[in-house]
């Protein structure tokens, strides 16, 4: 599976699609499904700008999953106990796992894995701008689990029912695996507020600095907000600021409970809305961090970059080897 | 219960015993703590998961092993404790382990040639007369068995796969291999081990390793180095230069916050 995976040929993403006329018949099948609620299919007709919207989205998911391997693998060689350090490998494993599926299920829009890293390391995909940020203590890996995978699961239940089949399945498994990371983190942090206070300390200072990251990880406010036939389409359900207000009522109560300060003065219960409210979002360094200017955006792709580059070595000899492999077997049949 | 199980019950081991023990414990987690390096790193998403994976099942041996060891020595050292809390010298993993992980060939190349030894030494050790480490054997034999399938067919794909990672193959064996001597040199611990019936003495094992290795090594083309006088003592608490930059590294929290819980 590893080399054929590797060895599809180079599509141009800007090729004419085959189906140039799009028929209104199918046009009106496809709104007919998604308006129901059903799923579509790798193999159903689908509106182009539909098949972009979800590479695009599929993509820059996969790649949030990779890129967001390297802030907490910065931490498993020095995890503090073998059991946390077991934990923590086992997560960051399950994320590369996300990608995979991700990747696989993008490659049933017809892109190429090798296309999309591609993307991913000419900067022109993006990942989520929330692994920008670094990581300085081991609480910041418990902090992680509770805030970052806590707005992911946020963001994600409502993709296990969005309208193409393939991301909505892979989100299912995606959103088990996030919460039981999410409680994992949560455990982390509890057993540090029970320690020492160093320990405390550590925890509060990286809920002070992922809290706010953890809020942007909902996108701008719906005013703000592009990608609308998203919602139409069935592929966002829910907006970005209702999504943030449900993550903040949820959180507020977690922070209590853990005897940590959510660094938001303005954070308080709104009896009128039903809601907390929070104080205003700092939209110039959100945008900065998208735009390249984070603490960590140009280490993170390097990374990734030196491991594609130093890695090139070994995925040629792996289909070398498979091309060798399958020479020596016809010859044998020719000669059988 | 018989004598021999009686020998490695609960705070009796003897110093042979518990270094044997610490050995065995050591390896999987310095081997563990080098792979767990290549998180994020790998040339492939698959590899990143596999590796990972190895890192994973050795952490977890590692664990298992160390808290036997803690038991048997009876002074009440758990598995954190002789994980983080001993000097170099009182680690045992062999050499091999500690050292660099080098590029993905150096890497797997050594995969091969600990995770072959290891089969065989969970092999045997699953009909140890110490029951508990007989049950820790058998379960890790499985997952040795995996990593060496693992490693086996990657050194198989580098040595016989391009002209580039031939070269690289054979340059990863021709380091490592002089390290692997270590793992049948004799020791006072193996032979007193054996002669309890605990395990095998290491050296037991180096016939029936070459007949594990040296077929794989032939499939992917590599040149088997000739034997050098060339000697190391990790097992008996004599490293490298590496061991104390991992150390410090794998470490760094429990010395930094000494008795907190995590």
């Amino acid at each position: 599976m590893y080399t054929q995976a590797l060895d599809i040929p180079q599509q141009n993403a800007d090729a004419k699609p085959l189906r140039a006329v799009e028929n209104a018949a199918y046009q009106a099948e496809f709104d007919a499904k998604v308006d129901a609620g059903g799923f579509i299919e790798a193999k159903d007709w689908m509106p182009e700008a539909y098949r972009k919207t979800l590479i695009r989205q599929i993509s820059q998911h996969a790649h949030s999953e990779i890129v967001g391997m390297l802030p907490e693998g910065n931490w498993i060689s020095r995890a503090p106990s073998l059991k946390r350090k077991a934990i923590l490998l086992a997560k960051v494993q399950d994320e590369g796992g996300h990608g995979l599926y991700l990747y696989a299920a993008a490659e049933t829009l017809g892109v190429s894995r090798d296309e999309l890293m591609d993307a991913l390391h000419s900067r022109k995909a993006k990942y989520s701008s929330i692994f920008n940020y670094p990581t300085l203590n081991w609480a910041d890996v418990g902090v992680i689990g509770w805030l970052v995978d806590g707005a992911a699961i946020m963001n994600q239940i409502p993709l296990c029912k969005c309208s193409y089949g393939p991301y909505a399945r892979a989100m299912i498994r995606v959103c088990k695996e996030e919460s039981f990371h999410q409680r994992q983190g949560y455990d982390l942090l509890l057993t540090m507020m029970r320690g020492t206070p160093e320990q405390q300390e550590m925890v509060q200072d990286a809920v002070n600095r992922w809290w706010w990251p953890s809020i942007m990880m909902f996108g701008p406010h719906d005013k703000d907000s592009v990608h609308t036939d998203s919602a139409r389409w069935g592929i966002k359900r829910i907006s970005n600021d209702d999504l943030r207000q449900k993550f903040v009522d949820a959180t507020v109560k977690q922070a209590e409970v853990l005897g940590v300060t959510l660094p938001d003065p303005e954070l308080k219960w709104n009896e009128e809305r039903g809601h907390y409210d929070f104080g205003a979002i700092d939209w110039e360094e959100f945008w900065n961090v998208v735009n390249g200017h984070g603490q960590c955006n140009v280490d993170r792709l390097a990374e990734r970059v030196q491991a594609w580059e130093e890695g090139a070595w070994v995925r040629e000899a792996a289909l070398a080897h498979a091309e060798k492999q399958a020479a020596r077997e016809n010859a044998g049949r020719a000669a059988a | 219960m018989s004598e021999q199980t009686l020998a490695a019950a609960p705070g009796t081991a003897t110093p042979e015993q518990l270094e044997y023990l610490l050995r065995l414990g050591d390896n999987a987690l310095i081997l563990g703590q080098r792979l767990s390096e290549w998180c994020g790193h790998a040339p492939v998403l698959e590899e990143d998961m596999a590796l990972a994976n190895m890192a994973l099942d050795l952490v977890g041996q590692a664990r298992l092993l160390l808290t036997h060891a803690g038991q048997s020595e009876g002074r009440g050292r758990d598995e954190d404790q002789l994980a983080f809390l001993r000097v170099e010298r009182d680690y045992r993993n062999v050499t091999l382990v500690e050292l660099p992980n080098g590029d993905f060939g150096r890497s797997v190349v050594r995969n091969f040639l600990f995770s072959a030894f290891q089969v065989l030494l969970y092999g045997r050790l699953s009909s140890s007369a110490d029951a508990g480490l007989a049950a820790i054997a058998a379960k890790s034999l499985k997952e040795a068995r995996y990593h060496m399938s693992h490693a086996a067919e990657w050194t198989i794909r580098l040595g016989d796969g391009t002209a580039v990672s031939h070269d690289k193959a054979q340059a990863a064996l021709d380091y490592l291999w002089p390290y692997t001597a270590e793992l049948f040199a004799a020791s006072p611990a193996d032979d007193a081990v054996a002669a309890a019936g605990i395990g095998p003495a290491w050296s037991e094992l180096e016939a029936e390793w070459e007949d594990l290795v040296l077929p794989v090594l032939a499939e992917a083309t590599l040149t088997v180095p000739a034997r050098v006088p060339f000697k190391t003592y990790g097992k008996f608490g004599r490293h490298s230069e590496h061991m104390g930059h991992l150390l410090a590294t794998m470490q760094y929290m429990q010395r930094t916050y000494p008795g907190a819980q995590w």
